[in-house]
């Protein structure tokens, strides 16, 4: 156990290592940082000193050092763009990420069990084919033209969700604002939370199904059932309890993955999140917030990778024989 | 140059009419938030939007861009010397956080707009000195007679000096270096409206400055202003239409018909001062872009002839909806020095233009790149699109680059630009500042937007001439001169005088404001 | 496994021509109308794509052709000053919508495809490596696709994009534009095919006649590319139609969000972007049809996807 976890540790340091790197290049190669941060009639002297000022005369294993050392606190300088540090802009609209993220994915998690579930128990029926038919409609439309469908549909025409924003927030603590405790803020909430979560309920949804079918297949349901225990318990006791192990491994990749989805969601429905400042930032090549928010999302996979890896690893008693495949 | 002062008793009977009691909230939206809040750092229209609710200056345009008096009671030129204008202060005001005005706190802010950091020093080139002759008089020194002085200040916000040494924000934020000050995310004024929330690019919360020393003199009727920037056009107009906000500022103009039809909303238009034109640079031996080995913008005939083969008016009709005006120079009817004649603009004819690149020596065409914003004016990268095509009928190929604005201004300030689209208001009405600005010799304090690369000794000549000259008469010689000369040469391919819807809720009682700036102190409510 | 061994494409040699048409494979195709219709679709809509020079009536990429005056035709139109007819209506430029959405289609269809083909080639190359060879390298290899995975694709892409960006000249970013989608999506997809194809390499090897081959002393080259290559294909197939379908969604996703292909050269997502500019005003046609086609695309190509891994069966996750 010990030895299994100590090189998942080291191996999403490496990650890191390697994400940090690549964000550092990103400061480095991509345009010149001194000329973004100076104006045009600044002087030669003016730049050096600037670039003195920032660092940038060192050796370059110096200057990554410096980075990492800067990064571990969270410290990535001034953005090109807005002029206020990028850690600020991160802190001010991760919360607005993380609550779309979380609540998405809870949505696509139950549902995607739940209809998973019906259509592998209820195989050949025509609610469980139109629903397999609905999934692959919401799969082949992008996440983009969801979007823009539910805004005219339920912002425009019908007039009952807000088009856009977060509504109204409350400020929780020193930093943490929530859109959880308002009615505006929880409309605000449903349009955007449907439209980011689809794509992961679908793919939730199949898996379940499919994983769901290969168990009920498996020699010892048949066995479980010649002994007679009743088909729902047979079920939900045996063949779910089964089918949720590689159903977990996805839910975990997934919620990284919808952080990174909100980029979309957040620019059509101009929901004040992390994503939506990176998008600016790509536009801008605004290079400290992209920097930034790279390593951002590297942390949160490492982490939810990580934590996906030790679960796994209490579930399935093969793996501590075998080491971590996933 | 006279100056409209009969704001004071039109404002009076207003007020009576008025309750300024209203607990009314207005949301208002636009595509761009304020870059920041210092009122000195720069020079750009959605930033001043935002600072005109919060500061005052000492004199402003109002809704019908008409001067008036803001923290100025008066200004006249001094009796004994014509280099110096005198502005009486207005007594009794006091900023937000209880400071009283005095002129020392003018004499600060305008010397602080003049420091090298300052976008706004521009405006200002011509001060020698600003003094306090009395606690409620400032004098302005320039470098001679400058009879345009004032229109250059309506947008030069006042400061409290006390505010700003208290947190250590005497100079300007140096906003390219990215310095962050107590001043970009706090603001002290003494205008209409305080701050009293503000998340950048998300929502702004004013709320009514109920000791504004003008409480009495407008409606006043907003208790509190929400703005909440929305960069997306759609989702802009959905919002409106969905009631989630109340004004929607720079309608998009596929969407005006739909609006006009929708139930409880309402436009309003109006002429924008700001004139959209093409840009070319002619003082290259060879253009960066270009795939010959000459510079065909040196040669009149080739902007002659995209002067015809870019047809204004199916812009106008196409692009714009009918939302423009087709324009022959870079100068807006109101503003002084308009020459109908001059506006005019010339039938589009691609035979004519053919046969002039022929002339030229470009019979086969030539390929340049075109630069464009694609977040600044009304439609600009549909109106770029719409020239590609226009001009590769004559054989030029055009490639395009629409990026957004704050990169394109920055490459267009560093002249690495060919051929460029570029839009111009004339914030002082006289077309002095146009040919400062855009046509005078590039220097270091003039020129600083030609990046033509124009260079006329005579123009250079009448510029400087026109920004001194007392007598009218004279002075409107002079720019009419000016004009025809850059008429004449083809400088720039004027396109269209911009036109400006603004979105509302139809009981709510406002117009549009030329220089796209809301005043929201006049906005009244019908109910 | 022996069910699946049934199920190998034979190698189209002249004389298989029956027993393929007897296999599995059509008679599963046979029997449903829906993947059909799929494989109809797809093949109208490449059909279309590829021959759109000799089918439309307008190259919207040639602004000689666009003509200002025709903006905003409706649907089933003929201009009054052009006498060009509009089948599916024209867009703010004169630009045809049934022209623009088969040039566009190209466009999404060669991104699709290539980005494809890049991830495969790259994945399969490098999965064969790993489970053929192990030791190191196949350490490294899957360390390499741990960390891309940190990485959703999305993300991925607008990185090498803004990237790019920042590297080359201004005047250069329209002429790379497809050629960094095609890589941006391409390298966000190559762990897939590599994972799917270490696992199969390493269940080959494991067979008695790769050992048995081995014994024989055959080149390594030989047992990879005529033993082991023909039996990982079938899961690289799989993931490479569901591939071709994200791809293509991928490709829009990034010219919707304005880092893809420009306005003047539009590819399906760029023609939506634009079209979501006229959702209130009226001009439906500007984003419907695009929208249209760019769903019925990525749904056949899914189904026919779906189905494949339905009847081949490979235990992909």
């Amino acid at each position: 156990m010990l030895a299994f976890l100590i090189q998942r540790v080291f191996q999403a340091i490496f990650v890191m290592l390697v994400v940090a790197l690549i964000a550092f290049s990103l400061f480095h190669y991509v345009g010149d940082p001194v000329l973004n941060m100076v104006g045009q009639e600044a002087t030669e002297a003016d730049r050096a000193e600037l670039r003195a000022r920032l660092g940038l005369d060192q050796p370059i294993p110096i200057q990554f050092f410096q980075f990492i050392a800067n990064a571990a606190q969270f410290e990535f300088g001034i953005s090109y763009r807005s002029a206020r540090p990028v850690t600020d802009l991160i802190v001010e609209r991760l919360p607005a990420t993380l609550e779309l993220a979380i609540i998405s994915a809870i949505f696509a998690v139950v549902m995607g069990i739940v209809l998973g579930i019906y259509t592998a128990l209820n195989r050949g029926n025509w609610l469980s084919n139109f629903i397999m038919t609905a999934s692959l409609i919401g799969v082949s439309l992008p996440t983009f033209l969801i979007g823009v469908l539910l805004i005219y549909v339920f912002a425009v025409e019908l007039g009952w969700l807000p088009a856009f924003g977060r509504g109204e927030t409350v400020r929780l603590g020193d930093w943490w604002t929530t859109g959880l405790l308002t009615t505006s803020g929880l409309r605000s909430l449903i349009l955007p939370a449907i439209t980011l979560g689809l794509f992961q309920l679908t793919l939730i949804m199949r898996l379940v199904r499919a994983e769901m079918l290969e168990v009920l297949r498996a020699d010892y349901i048949k066995f479980a059932r010649a002994r007679g225990l009743s088909k729902r318990v047979v079920n939900l006791r045996h063949a779910l309890k089964n089918t949720l192990i590689p159903v977990i491994t996805i839910i975990g990749l997934q919620l990284g993955t919808i952080i990174a989805f909100a980029i979309i969601t957040e620019t059509v429905f101009q929901w004040p999140g992390v994503g939506a400042l990176f998008i600016t930032a790509v536009r801008f090549v605004d290079i400290p917030v992209m920097a930034a928010y790279l390593i951002m999302i590297a942390l949160v996979f490492v982490v939810i990778n990580l934590i996906v890896d030790l679960l796994y690893y209490a579930v399935d008693p093969r793996l501590r024989v075998q080491g971590g495949a996933k | 140059m006279t100056f409209n002062k009969t704001l004071l008793a039109t404002a009076v009977i207003g007020a009576m009419l008025a309750s300024t009691a209203h607990a009314e909230t207005l949301r208002w939206t636009r595509s761009a938030d304020s870059l920041t809040m210092d009122p000195h750092s720069q020079n750009e229209g959605p930033t001043h939007s935002v600072n005109h609710q919060i500061f005052d200056t000492l004199l402003y345009q109002d809704m019908d861009v008409e001067y008036q008096p803001g923290l100025a009671t008066d200004w006249y030129v001094h009796e004994d010397d014509p280099s110096v204008w005198v502005f009486e202060i207005r007594e009794g005001v006091t900023f937000h956080e209880g400071q009283a005005l005095t002129a020392d706190d003018v004499v600060f802010s305008l010397n602080r707009a003049r420091h090298e950091h300052a976008d706004m020093r521009g405006l200002l080139t011509s001060i020698v000195e600003v003094r306090a002759a009395d606690d409620f008089t400032v004098e302005v020194v320039t470098d001679g007679p400058n009879p345009l002085l004032p229109n250059n200040l309506t947008n030069l916000f006042i400061m409290s000096r006390e505010w700003a040494e208290e947190h250590g924000v005497e100079e300007p934020q140096n906003y390219a270096a990215g310095e962050e000050t107590h001043a970009v995310r706090n603001a002290n004024g003494t205008g209409p409206f305080r701050v009293e929330s503000r998340e950048p690019d998300v929502r702004t919360v004013f709320v009514r400055n109920d000791d504004y020393w003008g409480i009495d003199h407008y409606p006043m009727e907003i208790s509190e202003l929400i703005f909440t920037p929305i960069e997306s056009a759609s989702t802009r107009v959905a919002a409106l239409l969905s009631g989630e906000v109340d004004l929607l500022q720079e309608t998009p103009v596929q969407d005006i018909e739909r609006l006009a039809q929708a139930d409880g909303i309402k436009n309003e238009q109006g002429a924008e001062n700001r004139t959209i034109f093409l840009g070319m640079r002619m003082d290259l031996e060879v253009l960066d872009s270009a795939d010959v080995d000459s510079n065909p913008f040196a040669d009149r005939r080739v902007r002659e002839a995209i002067n015809l083969a870019v047809d204004a008016t199916t812009i106008q009709r196409s692009v714009m909806r009918g939302n423009s005006e087709p324009a022959g120079m870079i100068a807006p009817p109101f503003v002084n020095g308009y020459s109908e004649e001059m506006d005019e603009v010339l039938p589009a004819d691609a035979e004519r233009a053919q046969e002039l690149m022929n002339e030229a020596g470009y019979g086969d065409g030539f390929r340049v790149t075109l630069n464009c914003s694609n977040d600044r004016y009304v439609n600009d990268e549909q109106i770029c699109q719409a020239v590609v095509s226009m001009l590769a009928r004559i054989g030029i190929t055009v490639d395009l680059i629409a990026q957004t604005r704050s990169l394109h201004f920055a490459e267009m300030a560093r002249e690495e630009y060919d051929f460029y689209l570029l839009g111009w208001g004339v914030p002082t009405m006289d077309s002095e500042y146009v040919f400062n600005y855009l046509y005078h010799t590039k220097e270091e304090d003039r020129g600083s937007w030609n990046f033509t690369g124009y260079s006329d000794e005579r123009v250079d000549e009448l510029t400087v001439a026109m920004g001194q000259e007392v007598d009218e008469e004279a002075r409107n010689e002079m720019i009419a001169e000016a004009w025809q000369i850059v008429h004449d040469e083809i400088i720039y391919i004027p396109i269209h005088h911009q036109m400006l819807t603004w979105s509302m809720r139809d009981d709510i009682d406002f117009q549009v404001q030329s220089e796209n700036t809301p005043h929201f102190k006049y906005l009244r409510f019908n109910n | 496994m022996s069910d699946t061994q049934r199920t190998v494409i034979p190698p189209p040699k002249p004389g298989k021509l029956r027993s393929f048409l007897d296999s599995d494979i059509v008679y599963s195709w046979k029997r449903q109308p829906v993947v059909i219709l799929a494989t109809l679709v797809t093949l109208v809509m490449f059909a279309a794509a590829l021959f759109a020079p000799w089918i439309a009536p307008q190259n919207p990429f040639d602004p000689r052709q666009l003509d200002l005056i025709d903006a905003f035709a409706p649907p089933l139109t003929t201009s009054d000053f052009t006498g060009n007819f509009y089948l599916l209506g024209s867009d703010s430029q004169g630009r045809d919508v049934f022209s623009a959405i088969l040039y566009g289609s190209r466009i999404s269809l060669l991104v699709g495809f290539a980005a494809v083909l890049f991830a495969l080639v790259l994945g399969t190359a490098l999965g064969l490596m790993a489970g053929f060879r192990g030791g190191w390298r196949d350490a490294l290899i899957m360390r390499i696709a741990d960390v891309q995975l940190t990485f959703p694709s999305i993300l991925m892409a607008l990185l090498i994009f803004g990237v790019v960006r920042g590297f080359l000249p201004r005047s250069m970013h329209a002429e790379v534009a497809i050629i960094v989608l095609i890589v941006a999506i391409g390298l966000s997809d190559w762990v897939q095919y590599a994972r799917a194809v270490r696992g199969a390499t390493l269940v080959e090897k494991g067979k008695e006649y790769v050992q048995a081959a081995r014994v024989i002393g055959l080149p390594a080259r030989n047992i990879l590319f005529q033993h082991i290559l023909p039996n990982v294909m079938r899961p690289v197939l799989v993931i490479g139609t569901i591939g071709l379908a994200l791809a293509i969604i991928a490709e829009a996703t990034l010219s919707f969000l304005g880092v893809g292909m420009p306005a003047t050269q539009p590819s399906l997502g760029t023609l939506i972007r634009v079209g979501q500019d006229y959702m209130f005003s009226g001009e439906w046609w500007i984003l419907l049809f695009p929208g249209l086609a760019l769903l019925m695309l990525a749904l056949s190509v899914n189904l026919l996807g779906d189905w494949l891994r339905d009847v081949l069966n490979p235990k992909l996750r």
